[in-house]
């Protein structure tokens, strides 16, 4: 954190001046172990061993946090009888279809019910489509007393009973004393008084069992109740200004704004289905309706309306996987065409960069926009296999434009940071020569592409020309005027365009318009809420009036978790939101996340509906069963709970189940994304993690351009320990080949303690630190990390596993420019070393698996296969 | 000979004890020349609220503006996030909007072709429309065979958002989705 948001850092070292034990583990020591009062090295990819070790010790040593479990969580739930753990088959779950190579979860809910989550996989679901936000909860089984072997928190205890300090030191490296440190350190530092966060990146996401990652550190959290409390948590530091504002607004394939799936082919037919599917009967997501058609109205303004479904059959529909990687891997067999890329550098920052410009050269069109050509915009001249003269650019078709970008300073617009807060940004001067902000390229395209359909009969241009496309243009270079998107954003009543304050004022019946249903508010009354900047010292320290918060200007979510079932603060030292029986409503210094005049006593009476059924002692108001989920009964797509999984690309067997690899997991079987072994490689025997360092950012557009930060970090580099230097003859600042079967790259060697290899299962473990930034143009240049890496993914949300995977190292520079995306893989697999091959990542059930959507056919016919 | 007297306040010696300032450390450690010397930022004719565009973390920024031309931009001591700080990219930020690395026109590749050229924006929107019109309506899946509604292109896809502003993503989101593009992606997955 020292070393990738080192001015968020600065809070820590505050709470560190005033008493916390600051913990740092990582494979590397860094900036942020230099500063921490323990650092533990572990074995990248093996988090889950440790996390699950942590519950394990907070339950067998009681250190739970009983009333807030009882009451804030779903512990008590009784489970179905047919719920068999990883634990009983061998790191399998009970619903395993090998026909399918997917998890049924039916086993899995709750006794008597079926419980969906907000935010749910309907395709998990066998048979007829069913309304996944349409089931009862009122027919649930619990044992408050939570000694019942099928309740939740039994389950969960037996599950990671194995999780001992011995089995993280088999599978992380790190010995029991230290992690001993850690679960008491954490635990003194949990309860009533005390709280203790969790901050992350994308070295816990971006693994095959990523998901899960966090969802280990939710189950801790929520045992030691420190979700909702000041000074809890678990933050995801996200490493771009926007990256959440993306996700909230997404340029995302699965969602439309404010987390609303995008339609499913063949279930969500009409606006009828598309509500009965994804509307919950209880908890906040019932209010859906109001979302959906607001967001209609204003896309498609007065030709949305009750007779036509408000425009929903304008929304295209989605069948399965459509992410980054499925859409690069259907590049690269020729079945996209065109492709804008809009401020980020996928030839360096994505996985198997070969593959990645192999889709590039497959294409009839490219866009590429930003403050100077990429190397994803020049990939046609100067890539690694164009140089090596492996491929000529007179053999490549792709048309490329390339458009230069406006800086921040040169636009008006608003970021979301990583604590869902919006500041706006205001333009400071105009952009030079041609450059522009995205808003006018989009905004000029869509007036294009509306003058090209204006007369087409053609039903399905109308989206086209019914768009609501009217915005105020500025200055001599027409720029759309931001403040009216961020207007259409927050929302206005109908007909009479009042702006909206709060999404609570949204309707089902067309009498509103909502562009982001989360972000209605930021624009109340009219007021840029996002460009408020009150000073710090003129306000208190949860600083309500500096840009604005999504939902509501809540700058904590759950807070009702801040005081006790009766809605007083747990403690006075961590008071933060509570109920006033005077006023009658709940108060602090936050925006409370509940219903402000419900008071805690309230229970749902029988037959309630909706938001109704919210009691007052349900702080997780987006379930629709208002707990946190210890257990998740529907299910993610590899298991209602985090299990111990091996990377795809491993040097150890894994310690605790037959079962190597999360089952689930998407892999890319094709000729130009060839795998290593599961374990024991002898081509591949070291671990191998890629990081950032604090001078440049992600892929480099934004920092390999500029002397200052190049001078600061002037080339690429690969860090090893004095063991291993010594082990291949690497000498400090001399250069090294690293290489996978996908790919080679050289660097020069940084020698140095700060990597340690770790003994595991009695064997001497090795890893590599290799920073991400470089490739082959910009003023600093170097060979690019995920030359390395491999097309292989988390189920969930289809992450790839870049954060742990095996290499090759050895002394001196690369002896061949071979890429395999250019001409096929450096090594062929030898017998038996396939993927498939023994040793086996998986359980002859799992074993089965076709080489489904995401096997060597991704492509158009996979994509459009139904879900 | 005598030393001119007049040039005696200027000795540093006879400054610091003249000042009370004895291990010059204090006011007599100034130069005339260092006296004179002034911020950068106090020309500025306005400063303008901004964020730092690299990571979430939202560091606040003064832009600081005199002639339409941007003199420094520096860290906001008001923000509650960040109080005036900025790490080595936010003070690079100055660099990042004003570098020679900048292009400042569009660059046009033709198929096969070798080299770049420079074309002017409106002609390359116009072409840019009319590629998304050809492969759209070339690649469109009006419905599944067994009858239910696609409505979308697979021929096309849009990658980036994350460090774009939320107006912009919004309306990327509103016109492809529109199009029925529907392979829309971003850094959050990457």
């Amino acid at each position: 954190m020292a070393e990738c948001h080192p001015v968020g850092f600065q809070w820590v070292m505050e709470a560190k001046r005033r008493g916390a034990t600051i913990i740092h583990i990582d494979p590397r020591f860094t900036r942020t172990s230099a500063v921490s009062d323990i650092h533990v090295p572990i074995r990248a990819g093996s988090d889950i061993a440790f996390l699950g070790a942590l519950v394990n010790y907070i339950i067998s040593n009681d250190c739970w946090f009983r009333e807030y479990v009882v009451n804030y969580t779903n512990a008590s739930a009784l489970i179905s009888e047919d719920f068999q753990d990883t634990e009983d088959l061998d790191g399998l779950f009970s619903g395993w279809d090998p026909e399918k190579g997917q998890y049924d979860p039916k086993s899995w809910q709750y006794r008597g019910v079926e419980v969906s989550p907000a935010a749910g996989h309907r395709e998990m679901f066998s048979g007829e489509p069913r309304s996944e936000r349409g089931a009862s909860i009122t027919a649930e089984e619990h044992d408050p007393t939570l000694t019942d072997p099928k309740c939740v928190f039994q389950i969960v205890k037996r599950h990671y009973a194995r999780y001992t300090p011995e089995v993280v030191q088999q599978a992380c490296g790190i010995a029991p004393d230290l992690f001993l440190k850690v679960a008491r350190a954490l635990c003194d530092n949990s309860g009533l008084e005390r709280t203790s966060a969790f901050c992350y990146a994308v070295g816990w996401t971006q693994h095959t069992v990523g998901v899960q990652f966090i969802r280990t550190a939710a189950i801790v959290q929520l045992l030691l109740g420190n979700i909702g409390r000041p000074g809890g948590g678990i933050m995801a530091l996200r490493g771009h200004s926007s990256i959440q504002g993306s996700t909230d607004i997404p340029t995302l394939y699965n969602m439309l704004p404010g987390y609303l799936p995008m339609p499913k082919a063949s279930y969500d037919t009409d606006l009828e289905k598309y509500i009965e599917y994804n509307r919950s009967a209880s908890g906040w997501w019932s209010e859906f309706p109001k979302y959906i058609v607001s967001l209609l109205k204003a896309w498609y303004g007065n030709n949305a309306s009750a007779v036509n479904d408000y425009c929903y059959n304008y929304l295209p529909h989605i069948s399965g996987d459509h992410s980054h990687m499925v859409t690069v891997a259907a590049m690269a067999d020729g079945f996209v065409k065109g492709y804008f890329v809009l401020g980020e550098n996928p030839a360096v920052g994505s996985m198997n960069a070969s593959l990645q410009r192999k889709g590039l050269r497959k294409l009839e069109w490219l866009v590429v926009r930003d403050f100077a050509p990429t190397e994803t915009a020049e990939f046609w001249r100067s890539a690694p296999e164009v140089v090596a003269g492996d491929v000529k650019p007179e053999e490549i078709a792709t048309e490329v434009f390339f458009f230069p970008c406006a800086a921040h300073t040169e636009k008006d617009g608003s970021f979301t940071n990583t604590q869902r807060l919006l500041q706006w940004h205001h333009k400071a001067i105009e952009p030079p020569g041609d450059c522009r902000s995205e808003l006018h390229f989009v905004y000029h395209l869509g007036k294009r592409l509306k003058e090209l359909y204006r007369d087409s009969p053609d039903s399905k241009d109308h989206p086209i020309r019914d768009l609501a496309w009217n915005y105020r243009e500025i200055g001599e270079i027409q720029e759309p005027d931001a403040e009216e998107v961020l207007a259409e954003i927050n929302g206005h009543s109908l007909p009479d365009e009042k702006p909206l304050s709060a999404y609570t004022e949204l309707n089902e019946d067309g009498s509103t318009a909502c562009g982001c249903w989360i972000y209605c508010g930021c624009r109340k009354d009219g007021v840029n809420q996002t460009a408020r900047r009150t000073p710090k010292d003129e306000q208190d320290w949860v600083a309500l009036e500096w840009g604005w918060a999504w939902p509501a200007n809540r700058r904590m979510l759950y807070n009702r978790a801040s005081a006790d079932p009766e809605g007083k603060p747990w403690s006075q030292r961590k008071k933060y939101v509570w109920w006033d029986p005077e006023q009658k409503k709940w108060t602090g210094y936050d925006n409370p996340d509940c219903i402000a005049t419900r008071p805690p006593e309230y229970r749902p009476p029988e037959g309630a509906q909706g938001i109704d059924t919210l009691s007052g002692i349900d702080p997780f108001i987006m379930q629709a069963e208002g707990k946190g989920w210890l257990y998740d009964p529907s299910g993610l797509l590899d298991g209602p709970l985090p299990t111990h999984y091996e990377p795809q690309e491993s040097v150890l067997k894994n310690p605790l189940y037959g079962q190597q690899c999360n089952p689930a997991r998407l892999e890319w079987v094709r000729r130009d994304n060839p795998y290593h072994k599961a374990w024991g490689d002898p081509r591949y025997p070291f671990i191998a993690t890629t990081y950032r360092v604090t001078e440049h950012h992600t892929a480099g557009g934004m920092s390999r351009w500029l002397p200052w930060l190049n001078e600061l970090q002037p080339e690429m580099f690969v860090e090893v320990s004095p063991e291993l230097a010594g082990l291949r003859g690497l000498e400090n600042g001399g250069w090294a080949t690293v290489s996978t079967i996908r790919g080679e790259i050289e660097a020069r060697v940084l020698v140095t303690e700060r990597l340690q290899p770790l003994v595991v299962q009695g064997q001497v473990m090795h890893q590599v630190g290799i920073p991400y930034h470089w490739s082959y143009v910009g003023r600093s240049t170097g060979d690019a990390a995920n030359e390395l890496t491999a097309f292989v993914a988390d189920p969930n949300v289809s992450i790839e596993e870049s954060k742990a995977f095996s290499v090759q190292i050895v002394a001196g520079r690369r002896a061949s420019r071979r890429r395999a995306g250019a001409v096929g893989p450096l090594a062929a697999p030898e017998p038996g070393q396939e993927d498939g091959g023994e040793p086996s990542r998986d359980l002859p059930e799992v074993r089965t698996k076709k080489p489904a959507t995401h096997g060597e056919r991704s492509g158009r016919q996979q994509q459009t296969e139904e879900a | 000979m005598a030393a001119d007297s007049s040039k005696i306040p200027a000795w540093p010696a006879w400054r610091q004890l003249a000042n009370g300032d004895p291990v010059g450390l204090g006011a007599s450690a100034f130069s005339p020349r260092s006296r004179a010397l002034k911020a950068r930022i106090n020309e500025a004719d306005r400063a303008v609220g901004s964020v730092c565009p690299y990571c979430g973390v939202g560091c606040g920024q003064q832009v600081y503006v005199k002639d339409g031309k941007i003199l420094d931009i520096e860290g906001d001591y008001d923000s509650p996030i960040s109080r005036g700080c900025l790490c080595p990219k936010g003070a690079a930020t100055m660099q990042l909007v004003t570098g020679t690395h900048r292009v400042k026109t569009v660059l046009y590749r033709r198929p096969y072709g070798t080299r770049w050229e420079e074309i002017p924006l409106e002609r390359a929107l116009d072409l840019v429309a009319r590629r998304v019109q050809k492969t759209r309506d070339d690649t469109w899946e009006d419905q599944h065979e067994k009858g239910h509604p696609l409505r979308r292109t697979l021929g096309i896809a849009s990658l980036g958002g994350a460090t774009l502003d939320n107006e912009e993503n919004y309306l990327i989101k509103k016109l492809f989705s529109s199009l029925g593009v529907v392979q829309v992606e971003n850094q959050a997955r990457i």
